[in-house]
C-alpha cells in the first residue's frame, strides 16, 4: 500500500465573506490547493467534499470543469472535512487513485445553529423545552470535568486568551484582535460557565488539500507532507454527547479517545513525537478536555500545563496555532480541514511568526454531533 | 392543560418520568423509546441529585424552543437518578449561584408556554 502524501493546501479565509457562496469559497480553496500542487483539475483523479449548510460539493464541477470525475459528498457533522479527507486518504492507500482533492466548505447564517430534533433521532419536546442548544452540552460536559479534575475558570480564559493572540498572526483567521484575560472572563455569559469569547461562532469560509500517492507524489517533484494516519470513529457506549437527553450511570470513553488512540497506533508514533497540534476547541474548555481525551496530559494536569504556557507557540505542545475554532469560527464543512492546512503550513515551515520552529510530527483533532472524531497524524 | 408530550411523565403529587429499560439488557433510557418490543416502560426515581449544570442565559431560537417570549434565564442540569439513568433537563426553583455538583432535587411540573412540562427542583420546594 501506498504513503499518501499532501502536496496542495488552499484556503479561503475564515470569517464573513458578503456575495460570495460558500461553494464559491470552496471552489476559491480548491483552485489554490491545485495550484500549490502544480496540478490541474483534469488530473485529480476523485474527490470528496462536503458542506453542512452550503449545499452539495459535487456541484463545483460546474465551475472546476466536467471532467467526469467521481466527486463523493460527505455529510458528516462537524466531521464533514475529516471525513471528505479519509475518503481521499482512503482512495489512494487502497490504489484506486494517484491524485485525489478534499475539499470542505460552508456559510452559517449569525447566532446559534438551531438543528431540528428530528433529524437527530429525537422527539420534538427536546426542542420545545429548549434543551436542544450545542452550547447547553459543552457547558454541562465542561461542569462536570471541571468538578472531577479541578480544572477552574482562569483556565478557561487563558485558553481563551492564547486562541486570539495566535489568531492575530494566521493571515487565514477571523479574529485578529487578541483580547485581554479580563475582557474574556467578564464578558457576557452564554452558558455558564462559558461566556461569551470562550465560545466559538458560526462562520464561513473553505479548504481544499489536494492528496498524492507517494509515487506521485516524486514525480511530480512536490515537497510533499506525509498523511501518516487519518482515522474516524463514531461513539463507544457510555460516550457523553451532544442532544443526549440521557446518559448512561456507568460512563464511557468518548469517540475521542479510541480514534486517537487508533490513530497513534496507525502512525507508529506516541504523544510524545507530536510537535504541534490542531484541537477541536468549540469552545475553550473543550480544547483543555481534548488535551486529555487525545493522551497528551492526564485529566487536570491542564491547569498546571496551561498555567506554565505549554501550549502556546514556543511551548512544548503548541495547541491550535492559528487561533483555532474560537479565532477562526466554525464553518462546519471546512473546520476539520483547516486544522490539516495549518499543520500543513506549519511542517513546510512557511508559518510565519506563528511557526513552530522545527516541527516534524503534527497532530490534528476535530468532534462533532452527534459524537464523531476524525484525527490526522502528518510528517515530513 | 395540555402535555409537552404524551408518555414523558406520570401526573399527580409525586411525578415520574417514564423511561425506557432494555428487556436484554437492563439498560435504562430516558425517554421511552418506540421500540417497546425492545423496552419495557418504567416510572424513574422521583427524586436525584444534580450530576451537572449550567444556565440558559439566552432564548433558544423559536421553533423549535416554544417557551414563552418573555424570556428569563433558567438553570439546566443532567440529574442522575438513583442508579439508574442521568437524565437532561430545566431546573426551577433553585438561585444560580447556589447551584452545584451533587445537589438533591425533585421533579416537578410546570407550565411552559401553555403546556405542561418537567423541571427538577430543590427539595425543601413544596
Amino acid at each position: 500500500m501506498s504513503d499518501v502524501c499532501i502536496i496542495g493546501a488552499g484556503i479561503h479565509p475564515f470569517g464573513r465573506t458578503d456575495g460570495m457562496s460558500g461553494l464559491q469559497q470552496g471552489v476559491f480553496a480548491a483552485r489554490q490547493a491545485m495550484g500549490d500542487a502544480g496540478v490541474d483539475w483534469p488530473e485529480i483523479e476523485i474527490a470528496f467534499g462536503g458542506s453542512s449548510a452550503a449545499g452539495n460539493a459535487d456541484t463545483m464541477v460546474s465551475e472546476l470543469g466536467l471532467t467526469g470525475v467521481p466527486f463523493i459528498n460527505v455529510a458528516n457533522g462537524c466531521a464533514t472535512g475529516g471525513s471528505a479527507l479519509y475518503g481521499a486518504y482512503a482512495a489512494i492507500k487502497a490504489g484506486q487513485a494517484d491524485l485525489a482533492l478534499a475539499v470542505g466548505f460552508d456559510k452559517h447564517p449569525r447566532g446559534s445553529f438551531d438543528p431540528k430534533p428530528a433529524d437527530w433521532g429525537l422527539p420534538d419536546w427536546v426542542g420545545e423545552v429548549g434543551l436542544m442548544l450545542t452550547t447547553q452540552f459543552f457547558a454541562l460536559k465542561l461542569r462536570r470535568y471541571m468538578e472531577q479534575h479541578g480544572i477552574s475558570v482562569q483556565t478557561l480564559g487563558r485558553v481563551a486568551e492564547k486562541a486570539f493572540e495566535n489568531g492575530a498572526l494566521a493571515p487565514h483567521s477571523w479574529r485578529k484582535t487578541p483580547v485581554d484575560l479580563d475582557t474574556i472572563l467578564n464578558s457576557q455569559m452564554v452558558n455558564d460557565p462559558l461566556t461569551k469569547f470562550m465560545f466559538c461562532s458560526p462562520a464561513e469560509g473553505g479548504v481544499a488539500l489536494v492528496l498524492a500517492s507517494e509515487k506521485k507524489a516524486r514525480a511530480l517533484g512536490a515537497v510533499p507532507v506525509k498523511l501518516k494516519t487519518a482515522t474516524m470513529r463514531t461513539r463507544p457506549p457510555g460516550s457523553f454527547e451532544v442532544f443526549s437527553p440521557s446518559l448512561d450511570i456507568e460512563r464511557g470513553p468518548s469517540p475521542t479517545v479510541i480514534a486517537s488512540k487508533a490513530a497513534f497506533e496507525a502512525a507508529g508514533v506516541g504523544p510524545g513525537d507530536i510537535d504541534v497540534a490542531q484541537l477541536q476547541d468549540t469552545e475553550s474548555g473543550a480544547e483543555i478536555m481534548h488535551m486529555a481525551e487525545n493522551g497528551f496530559c492526564a485529566d487536570g494536569d491542564q491547569e498546571q500545563w496551561i498555567a506554565e504556557g505549554r501550549t502556546k507557540i514556543g511551548g512544548s505542545l503548541p495547541v491550535n496555532t492559528d487561533g483555532g475554532c474560537l479565532a477562526c469560527g466554525e464553518p462546519i464543512g471546512a473546520s476539520g480541514l483547516r486544522q490539516v492546512y495549518e499543520n500543513v503550513i506549519q511542517l513546510r515551515g512557511t508559518a510565519g511568526a506563528r511557526q513552530v520552529a522545527g516541527a516534524r510530527t503534527a497532530y490534528s483533532h476535530v468532534y462533532g454531533a452527534p459524537g464523531v472524531s476524525a484525527i490526522t497524524i502528518l510528517q515530513r | 392543560m395540555a402535555k409537552i408530550a404524551e408518555n414523558l411523565f406520570t401526573a399527580g403529587p409525586q411525578p415520574q418520568l417514564i423511561g425506557g429499560r432494555d428487556r436484554e439488557t437492563g439498560r435504562v433510557v430516558f425517554p421511552m423509546p418506540a421500540d417497546a418490543d425492545r423496552f419495557e416502560a418504567i416510572a424513574l426515581p422521583n427524586e436525584g441529585t444534580i450530576w451537572s449544570w449550567s444556565v440558559q442565559r439566552f432564548r433558544p431560537k423559536s421553533p423549535p424552543y416554544a417557551g414563552p417570549e418573555a424570556f428569563e434565564p433558567f438553570g439546566i442540569a443532567y440529574v442522575q437518578l438513583g442508579d439508574q439513568v442521568i437524565v437532561e433537563t430545566r431546573l426551577s426553583g433553585f438561585a444560580f449561584d447556589a447551584l452545584k455538583v451533587g445537589l438533591p432535587c425533585r421533579l416537578v411540573l410546570e407550565d411552559l408556554g401553555g403546556r405542561q412540562s418537567f423541571a427538577f427542583a430543590p427539595m425543601e420546594a413544596s
